[in-house]
């Protein structure tokens, strides 16, 4: 089962756990797994059904922007990996 | 303050971070900092992926592995990036997109060119909580 890293911020949504499996051939269809194991997960990933800008996510070494979005593929070893974005400034 | 609201680093740290501030300017740069345990400091610089003047965004595969080997080897999260023209305080930007509240956010501005200055900041849940930076000269034996 593809195992997701958890970022810091978004642990206390998943009981303090760093890392959660959830069953899926997508990352959407693992996205929907975990969400339906951590409800409060869905408004911090999601906004309107779609990811939310400021949350980059790999699978394994890959930006899910630059394969398929959430239809990007993943294997049943793959780690996906939710990392919010670093940013800043003065706008 | 006791020592919680510290942020130690060493002079040569200093130094690479204001090296790496100057490097780009009038561009904001950015990175990201592992503390060790015994208090020595790994620098991972990171591109700004929008090369812009007054916001950074901080390239999301080279953070993805600095991220990866500061988590994997347990170092302590550090998150800078520079201010040309601005003084070292986190903007509003900067604090509604802080995402990181297990991690120390610097600042380093070359606003005063002469007397580049590095201030260090907790940000959770949008509240900003200065610490002291304390700078730590090379031992000399």
């Amino acid at each position: 089962m593809p195992t997701v890293r958890i970022p810091t911020v978004l642990r206390k949504h998943t009981g303090g756990e760093g890392q959660v499996s959830a069953e899926g051939t997508t990352v959407g269809e693992v996205f929907d797994a975990l969400v339906t194991a951590h409800p409060d997960l869905e408004e911090q990933l999601f906004e309107d059904g779609r990811l939310r800008g400021f949350v980059n996510v790999f699978v394994e070494d890959e930006d899910i922007r630059f394969i398929d979005g959430l239809d990007s593929p993943v294997g049943a070893d793959d780690e996906i990996s939710i990392m919010p974005a670093v940013a800043g400034g003065m706008a | 303050m006791d020592a919680e609201d510290r942020f130690e680093l060493d002079r040569a740290t200093w130094d690479r971070l204001v090296e790496h501030a100057w490097s780009d300017f009038p561009y904001e740069v950015c990175g990201l900092l592992g503390v060790r345990p015994d208090g020595e400091i790994v620098h991972y610089p990171i591109d700004n992926a929008e090369r812009s003047m007054t916001y950074y965004v901080m390239d999301a595969k080279q953070l993805l592995r600095a991220m990866r080997e500061i988590e994997d080897e347990g170092y302590g999260l550090v998150i800078y990036h520079s201010h040309t023209h601005t003084q070292a305080y986190p903007s509003a930007t900067d604090i509604r997109l802080a995402a990181y509240p297990e991690a120390t956010y610097l600042i380093v501005t070359l606003q005063d060119r002469d007397r580049p200055d590095i201030r260090a900041f907790s940000i959770v849940d949008g509240v900003v909580t200065e610490r002291s930076v304390l700078v730590r000269d090379e031992q000399v034996a």
